[in-house]
């Protein structure tokens, strides 16, 4: 029987780090790491770190409530093996996009997103140098084109649809109400 | 075209605030004018949902970008769909002065 196809997960920012090693006398060098998806250790902030509860952090992260809390029972059940068997933790992988791109300029060390999908980044946004890089993990962040669309009642304006957000969290750039 | 600056005070001396929802100040910088506006936050002292006010305080005022020192969980997804450009410096010795040059290279 084949799986269902996973749904792509909504992260905001990469962790910072790579991973956890135990440390004290009686570890065991030769034990297998434990693998935290980053789906999963987005899960364990937005839910412990963070502080919102799983609806409001399952519409962060794009998902239903319902996977969002296998996620997050996923997540736990793999750190609390780490934590018991002493294994190395390492975070990485997983279904995942950006909610947008981010760049990163190495002339005035500032960091800024791309506001407008279309258009290409080429220089900074805050000092116009071209010595800019792009932040992400070129292999999991595909962000993948919706059709739909929520328009504005008053002005026309379009603001692409995303999924488990509600109509009425979106709100007008211009008119400044909700769509 | 407009860039608000999250500032700790109001002057161009003032060094940037590293909070977005909280800051003291915001300086809007028009490029095209060259002129330079200070609002006193309204939220610095909310007890919560200073951020999404915030947004909603600069969006009103049309910017298209806005620079601080980092954005909050909720602030990061309603910045985007509003297509405002986010500019996060860590710098925490940089004063309004300093980004405004920068900004008009």
């Amino acid at each position: 029987m084949r799986l269902r196809r996973r749904n792509w997960r909504k992260v905001i920012e990469m962790p910072p780090i790579n991973g956890f090693m135990p440390f004290g006398k009686q570890i065991k060098t030769q034990t297998e790491p434990v693998l935290l998806l980053v789906e999963e250790y987005e899960a364990l902030k937005l839910c412990d770190y963070d502080g919102l509860n799983h609806h409001q952090a399952a519409e962060l992260m794009n998902i239903s409530r319902s996977t969002f809390t296998r996620i997050y029972t996923s997540v736990r059940q793999k750190l609390a093996k780490a934590f018991v068997e002493g294994r190395t933790i390492s975070i990485g992988g997983g279904k995942i996009y950006f909610d947008s791109n981010w760049y990163y300029c190495k002339t005035c060390k500032c960091h800024f997103n791309d506001q407008n999908h279309n258009i290409e980044i080429t220089e900074c946004a805050l000092c116009g140098s071209k010595n800019i890089e792009a932040k992400e993990d070129s292999e999991q962040s595909d962000i993948q084109e919706e059709a739909e669309y929520c328009y504005c009642i008053r002005c026309g304006h379009k603001i692409a649809k995303r999924r488990g957000q509600l109509r009425s969290q979106s709100i007008c750039a211009d008119c400044n109400i909700e769509l | 075209m407009k860039v608000a600056i999250t500032s700790t005070g109001n002057s161009l001396d003032s060094k940037l605030d590293q909070r977005f929802g909280r800051c003291a100040y915001f300086v809007i910088y028009d490029t095209e004018t060259k002129a330079t506006e200070y609002f006193p936050n309204p939220n610095k002292d909310a007890p919560d949902g200073a951020g999404p006010a915030s947004v909603q305080f600069i969006a009103s005022r049309k910017v298209s970008k806005v620079v601080s020192g980092d954005f909050g969980i909720k602030v990061k997804p309603l910045l985007e769909n509003l297509q405002i450009q986010m500019i996060t410096l860590k710098n925490q010795e940089k004063t309004i002065g300093e980004i405004i040059e920068m900004l008009n290279h």
